[in-house]
């Protein structure tokens, strides 16, 4: 029996299983782990930083900017208060009177030009007599985000997004303001309350700044720097730079042993350096505090607008102190100790990079980064225009008691329905110019928001993911830049646009996330749980002490904790189990001897398996939990068995890319390798097989490619929109593009593509194009565009009017006029030729006087028709009538033209390859394989060697095989279909495994004597047509004032010779050709001029002299004779000297 | 089947590159013999064989002509024999969410079951008459079926008439066209499955289409076949006898059936009768065991022709169609030369004159 026993349990450990698996097995690896991307994408969205940031600003932001501005008074009533209790957004509606309806879509605001907003309601008490009264008021409305928490469509069904006429796939994250969709671009900003030190190797000087940032909104910057050796303090309110030493002082160190050890410690290279500051401040004779702050009290800038008592000096620089200087250091009645702390350390800081060039920050390094979103801009917009509100109200509601007797008694709520729409008209003007200029907050900005480009799903996506820097783009720095080996994972590689915004400009990747604020309070106290000693209680003995490590949460220092490994892990494990907000970061800095913790909005991170003794915490269980859909991202989270780490943090763990990589030291584990590319760079096949540049171009040419839009597409009504005909997805995908939906609303096709030269109509990246394949529909677009009027009522009385055809004495109506209907407007489907009439409108001539009698029939009409400008004919493909926000009828008139690839058309493959038609091909010219295909197009192999694009060579393989086995292949970024796969395909199916078939000219008849590589490549047709670009003249207008031909395509300009075609017509002395191109045929004039006094007259006549005698006639430029004459009006006479005049 | 071919009339198939792609067999090629054109070793020579012969294709070896020969019958296969096309389109209403033009464009891609030769070409000036114009009528609404099942989401359960497809034309027959198409099938799409539009309930298309007779080099959509193309007969010579063990690899190398290996010796060799099964993937060249024992080659004279018929022909017709066309303008070069010719001799204008023989 025990025998018995003791073999089961045998038999147990060595074959049943655990967990299905026996001792011996192998670990097996998580294949499927990548579907924790679209389980986070799920959750999280393409755009979930912007939605995720106006949550915030809408539910939390909000609430406390109106806390911290609750209170209204009155000077002349000092009973009357006004108290704001909460503020709420409702959901967007309609902001019409006697509508039914009160419910609004965003698709309605964008076809009728209104703002997408809900009404801002805040809850208000107030004394009304002696009664305190609560309501609720409406004080403005706020355009929402789309896809936020107060957003129509968040939460709804492919079906309910349907009837709203909303794409599902649409990202959301813009605003629709007046009609157009706009998007606050993320910007990018040195993060607020650190120290980064910086060195000038011209100027020899190490500083130390800090810019501080407190919620009320102010911003300061202090600076500690070295100047001749010594250390000084400078901020933009006191006007000399402070001797470090009286600075400390100040703060209330007032021995210079403790200075001495609260900056340099004991630190021998340290104390010789700072110890002339010492003297200094002794030499000025400055020993004590009251010294000290007598010392900064003069040089401080006073700003008062209040003329009282002149304040003692000291008292200036107290209050300067304990205000302005590093505001964001909290000072507990005038306890300045921590704030003393943090200047010494900031001074400690300068004086290690004095010591060791190494100690000097970098200000490209991510970490030191926090990008600005939509909510932070939001709610300091929306503080700014919050006070400006209530100092009305509060002027307006003074006004009212100022007067003596009044009949009724005084309801402030009266007075806040007068207020008028100044929230309203401030959000609306902001987000529609881009321009956030705040007084207030000295802050002016321009170019904040930018149009949501709708060329394509891809280029409307990519501007979501757009990151904009605040540096000058003109200056040839090339530091902020270059790609930062801290951007891994979360900006995207390859997506930066070229020239001069090259690298300032950047994209999110895929699996990034920005933070929102966390209250720090209950995380500041989590940290003294744990061990950490409160820094006030601490000399510079202990602060630099061996062993001890300075905490610092969110830039201000609170501690310092003794064992400092043992805490960040104890947090960390605090952290995964959920205890507080997964956003919050700790890191260690060994360098400076501090543990950072981290909560606040802005920062970059992203999510990472967490790995533990060697092995991934992931399980081939969970993935199937993902694949049943029983699992959300959350939950991972929630089971701590992923993290988010932002970029700092990341420093502190050993990340294994694959799971073969996990050693015992891993801490982490990659969850795809690809995610560390963008949006717009995952649409790449094998893009870790091309020459960087060329996936750079990509991601600026996939934005301009012609494709879907949107599932609503033909539901827009858009200035420019051009959709093709007939889109395909790729044959060779990624996983990129069916996470985003690419394979949904794609933008090109699969074109059969043969390498080869053809015609010699192919150099310089020119394709061939095969006609019968443009017959069929390859290449095919529609261009779209919108024509809209308003059909306005005037103040006097009269309004504009539609008419229909009018009608000559025969009873004909001229051909311009054939599509005008009965409405005076064009009918749907209608040809619309060059020149023709599609809105028959009509002004009244006396709109602006007062000559109206009210009679409608005696008012005078002109015609202000909209005439169809361009070239070739189009099809009228919507007419929309509807009224705007302010009563005034819009119509909106969507003609449509059907282009089909012609010479010139810009065409595109997914590696940066960009060429033009340079030849259309009949069929039976092209070369063709053993099965009798045709090309599509024909590309020249030129295009190979130098761009090195071996994506594309994989790509057509890849597409081969898909093709023959009738199976969509994968190009994903760092994984994808094998070449060997594919070239076993292309063997089992009788091709050649390198891809290259025999094929026989269609010319000739005969066969090629090279084999061609031949097989599909996704192409894209590019937005540039010669059609909209083309453009000649012989004689045409000219520009009233010089009289010389106009400018551009569009006022049917001249082609301009210019000063260098000049040069080279004068440097080969063709003076005849010179005179014809700049005067003759262009502004050539007669004029008389008098030999006598050298001044132009008329007719003969000199004005001047009173005398036709001496007058010559010369030909000269209009250009020149307007000089002449704009000289003269400057009461500069230029006389011309007639020498050989006859 | 001969085995041998005279190795001038090889193209090499290389490993990278073919070779001996132009024939030779014309007067001056090679010292001392006479290659001068031969109407009896012509005859000899010329062989035209259907291989295989189904409703919509045909394959058949076209041997003993030159390249430019075959090539011409492709060309003219491809751009040249008229057929019937969809080509004016007079819309009355259009509320589907496909664009007017777009439909359009997709009608005329329908191949229709028009006998051209029925019908006379018109010119861009000519008005339409029953000799060079078909009208055809499309007239289809969209309902919600009443009968439909309440939970259904498929749309050929919840609506009636939900795609315009190609069977959806009728003909309107006009002057003398009835007589004209006795006996023959109406004319309509070869396919009446193919999808032109689709539709949701109180969507409409009425148009009138009119179809007239043109060629595929004026727009693809006139062009009689799905494609028309030639291969040569692939030639394969072993040249050392291949290893036993390695026989199994080297009829890999080819498509199925070209090899064959003897099971007593397991010796391969080529099945001279599945030759022209091989498609030529010179995957043995790549192997380095093979390397001098095969030799790929094709035949340059001898055309593997397949064709595929989209319209109104069945595909037995068209080689000989393509011929009238050859014909015809052979015909013309022929008047042109012959005016030439009176002109220099001094007895003509050197007009030509055009009127067909």
């Amino acid at each position: 029996m025990f025998y018995d026993d003791e073999e089961n349990e045998w038999d147990r450990l060595n074959k049943t299983s655990w967990n299905g698996l026996g001792l011996t097995d192998p670990v097996k690896s998580v294949e499927d782990k990548w579907l924790l991307l679209p389980a986070f994408l799920k959750v999280k969205g393409l755009v979930k930083q912007h939605i995720d940031s106006f949550n915030y600003f809408v539910d939390v932001d909000l609430k406390n900017i109106v806390k911290a501005n609750n209170k209204i008074t009155s000077d002349v009533d000092p009973r009357f208060w006004l108290k704001y209790v909460d503020i709420n957004v409702g959901f967007p509606d309609r902001n019409e009177m006697e509508t039914v309806e009160k419910k609004v879509t965003p698709h309605e605001c964008r076809l009728r030009d209104t703002t997408y907003s809900a009404p801002i309601i805040v809850t208000i008490q107030y004394t009304r007599g002696k009664n305190i009264v609560q309501r609720n008021v409406n004080i403005g409305r706020l355009p929402i985000m789309l896809r936020s928490n107060k957003c129509v469509l968040t939460g709804r069904t492919e079906a309910q997004l349907a009837r709203m006429s909303e794409c599902p796939l649409d990202p959301g994250g813009y605003f629709v303001v007046k009609g157009t969709e706009k998007v606050i671009l993320v910007q990018e900003q040195l993060s607020k309350n650190r120290i980064i030190v910086e060195t000038d190797n011209v100027k020899g000087v190490v500083q130390a700044s800090c810019t501080s940032s407190t919620h009320g909104g102010l911003k300061s910057k202090t600076y500690v720097a070295t100047k001749k050796g010594r250390i000084y303090l400078r901020h933009n309110s006191i006007h000399e730079d402070l001797p470090i030493v009286i600075a400390l002082k100040a703060l209330g160190v007032q021995s210079d042993k403790e200075i001495l050890l609260l900056t340099a410690g004991n630190t021998e290279a340290y104390k010789i350096a700072f110890s002339a500051n010492l003297e200094d401040a002794a030499k000025l004779g400055i020993f004590t505090r009251q010294q000290a702050l007598e010392y900064i009290g003069t040089r401080v800038k006073v700003n008062r607008r209040v003329v009282g008592p002149r304040r003692p000096a000291w008292e200036e620089a107290l209050e300067a102190l304990a205000t302005i200087v590093l505001a964001h250091v909290p000072v507990n009645g005038l306890d300045l100790r921590p704030k003393a702390i943090f200047v010494a350390t900031m001074t400690r800081r300068v004086l290690m990079a004095m010591n060791d060039e190494n100690m000097v920050d970098d200000r490209d390094y991510v970490g030191n980064k926090r990008l600005e979103l939509a909510g932070q801009l939001l709610a300091l917009l929306f503080e700014d225009l919050f006070k400006t509100y209530n100092s009305n109200l509060k002027s307006a509601i003074d006004k009212v008691l100022k007067k003596p007797s009044r009949t009724t008694e005084f309801d402030a709520y009266n007075t806040m329905q007068f207020q008028g729409d100044h929230l309203t008209a401030g959000f609306v003007r902001a987000i529609s110019t881009g321009n956030w200029s705040l007084k207030r907050f000295k802050m002016e900005r321009a170019g904040v928001t930018h149009v949501l480009s709708r060329l394509s799903f891809i280029s409307a996506l990519g501007m979501m993911t757009r990151i904009s820097s605040q540096f000058e783009k003109t200056r040839k720095v090339s530091g902020p830049r270059a790609l930062q080996p801290s951007q891994w994972g979360v900006l995207c590689p390859s997506d930066t646009p070229e020239g001069e915004a090259c690298g300032l400009v950047k994209n999110l990747a895929l699996m990034t996330h920005i933070t929102t604020d966390v209250e720090e309070e209950p995380i500041i106290q989590l940290a003294f749980m744990l061990g950490v000693e409160d820094i006030r209680l601490a000399t510079g003995t202990e602060i630099y002490g061996p062993n001890t490590f300075v905490v610092n949460v969110n830039g201000t220092i609170i501690g310092l904790i003794r064992h400092p490994m043992r805490f960040v892990s104890q947090f960390r494990k605090l952290r995964r189990a959920r205890r507080f907000s997964e956003f919050v970061s700790i890191y260690v800095n060994h360098h400076h001897r501090t543990v950072h913790i981290a909560s606040d909005g802005g920062r970059i991170c992203r999510p990472m398996i967490i790995v533990e003794h060697g092995r991934s915490k992931v399980t081939p269980e969970h993935a199937t939990y993902l694949k049943d859909g029983t699992a959300t991202f959350d939950d991972f989270l929630r089971k701590g068995v992923v993290e988010y780490l932002d970029v700092n943090e990341e420093n502190d763990t050993y990340i294994a890319l694959y799971e073969s990589d996990i050693t015992p030291h891993t801490t982490h584990l990659e969850i795809e390798p690809f995610t560390l590319l963008g949006a717009v760079a995952g649409l790449i096949p094998y893009p870790h097989h091309n020459q960087s540049p060329r996936n750079t171009y990509q991601c600026a040419m996939g934005k301009q490619a012609i494709g879907a839009i949107g599932y609503n597409q033909f539901n827009r009504i858009d200035t420019l929109l051009y959709l093709s005909v007939y889109p395909q997805q790729p044959m060779v995908k990624t996983k990129t593009i069916e996470l985003i939906g690419y394979d949904k609303l794609p933008a090109g096709q699969n074109a059969t593509v043969a390498v080869m030269s053809y015609s010699g109509y192919d150099i310089e990246d020119a394709l061939i194009l095969n006609k019968a394949s443009l017959d069929r529909g390859y290449g095919r677009c529609q261009v779209l565009r919108k024509n809209a009027t308003l059909i306005r009522k005037y103040p006097n009385g009269t309004y504009d009017r539609l008419a229909d055809a009018p009608v000559d004495e025969n009873g004909m109506t001229a051909k311009r006029y054939d599509i005008i209907q009965p409405d005076g407007l064009a009918g749907v489907g209608e040809r619309v030729d060059p020149g023709d009439i599609y809105v028959n409108k009509q002004s009244p001539t006396n709109a602006s006087d007062n000559s109206f009698t009210g009679q409608a029939a005696s008012v005078p009409y002109k015609n202000t028709p909209l005439t169809y400008k361009s070239p070739v004919a189009g099809y009228i493909d919507k007419v929309m009538v509807t009224d705007t926000e302010n009563e005034q009828t819009l119509i909106k008139v969507l003609i449509r033209q059907t282009r089909r690839p012609e010479l010139g058309d810009k065409f595109s493959s997914r590696h940066g390859q960009k060429g033009v038609c340079g030849l259309i091909v009949n069929q039976e010219d092209m070369p063709f394989n053993d099965q009798g295909i045709n090309p599509d197009t024909i590309m020249n192999p030129h295009g190979f060697p130098s761009r090195m694009t071996v994506g594309k060579m994989i790509e057509l393989l890849a597409g081969k095989a898909g093709v023959l086995t009738g199976k969509l292949q994968y190009g994903t970024a760092f994984g994808g279909s094998k070449v060997e796969d594919m070239s076993r395909i292309l063997i089992e199916n009788g091709f050649s495994y390198a891809g290259k078939d025999m094929l026989t000219s269609g010319i000739t008849g005969e066969p090629l004597e090279a084999y061609v590589y031949f097989g599909p490549i996704y192409y894209q047709k590019l937005k540039h047509m010669v059609m909209d670009k083309m453009h000649a003249r012989a004689r045409g207008p000219r520009a009233t004032l010089t009289r010389q031909p106009t400018e551009g395509r569009s006022r049917e300009g001249g082609l301009r010779l210019g000063e260098m075609e000049r040069d080279c017509l004068i440097g080969y002395g063709a003076t005849q050709l010179l005179l014809e191109r700049l005067m003759i045929s262009s502004d050539i004039f007669e004029v008389n001029a008098c030999q006598e006094c050298g001044l132009m007259g008329y007719n003969g006549w000199c004005t001047y002299c009173k005398s036709s005698k001496k007058m010559a006639s010369l030909t000269i430029p209009y250009a020149a004779k307007l000089l002449f004459q704009e000289l003269m009006a400057m009461n500069v006479v230029p006389r011309l000297i007639l020498d050989d005049a006859s | 089947m001969s085995t041998d071919f005279n190795p001038r009339r090889l193209v090499q198939v290389g490993a990278e590159r073919v070779s001996n792609v132009s024939s030779t067999d014309f007067p001056g090629h090679y010292p001392g013999e006479d290659h001068s054109w031969n109407l009896q070793e012509f005859r000899r020579d010329l062989r035209v064989e259907i291989q295989r012969l189904s409703n919509r294709s045909i394959e058949f070896d076209l041997v003993g002509v030159d390249a430019s020969i075959a090539n011409a019958f492709r060309r003219i296969m491809i751009a040249e024999v008229p057929t019937i096309c969809i080509e004016l389109v007079y819309i009355w209403n259009n509320t589907s969410v496909i664009a007017d033009e777009v439909l359009s464009h997709r009608l005329g891609l329908v191949p229709l079951n028009v006998d051209p030769a029925l019908m006379q070409f018109k010119a861009n000036l000519d008005s339409a008459t029953d000799h060079n114009t078909i009208v055809f009528e499309l007239d289809i609404t969209c309902t919600r079926n009443p009968g439909a099942p309440k939970a259904s989401e498929n749309p050929d359960e919840l609506y009636i008439n939900h795609e315009v497809l190609s069977g959806h034309l009728r003909w309107k027959p006009a002057g003398d066209q009835l007589t004209v198409f006795e006996g023959l099938p109406a004319p309509g799409p070869t396919n009446p499955n193919i999808v032109l539009a689709k539709l949701r309930p109180g969507q409409s298309v009425r148009m009138e289409l009119h179809a007239i007779k043109g060629v595929g080099k004026d727009h693809a959509k006139f062009s009689p076949v799905a494609t028309a193309s030639y291969r040569l007969l692939p030639h394969i010579k072993i040249k050392k006898s291949i290893p036993p063990s390695l026989s199994e690899k080297f009829q890999k190398c080819f498509s199925p059936g070209v090899v064959k290996i003897d099971s007593r010796t397991g010796s391969a060799s080529v099945d001279e009768n599945n030759v022209r099964k091989d498609s030529v993937s010179r995957e043995v060249l790549r192997h380095p065991e093979f390397v001098d024992s095969v030799e790929l080659s094709r035949v340059r004279d001898y055309f593997l022709f397949n064709v595929e018929s989209e319209g109104a022909y069945t595909p037995e017709r068209l080689l000989p169609e393509a011929l009238k066309v050859m014909r015809e303008k052979i015909s013309i070069i022929k008047n042109a030369t012959q005016a030439l010719k009176a002109q220099i001799e001094g007895t003509g204008s050197g007009d030509v004159d055009m009127v067909d023989t």
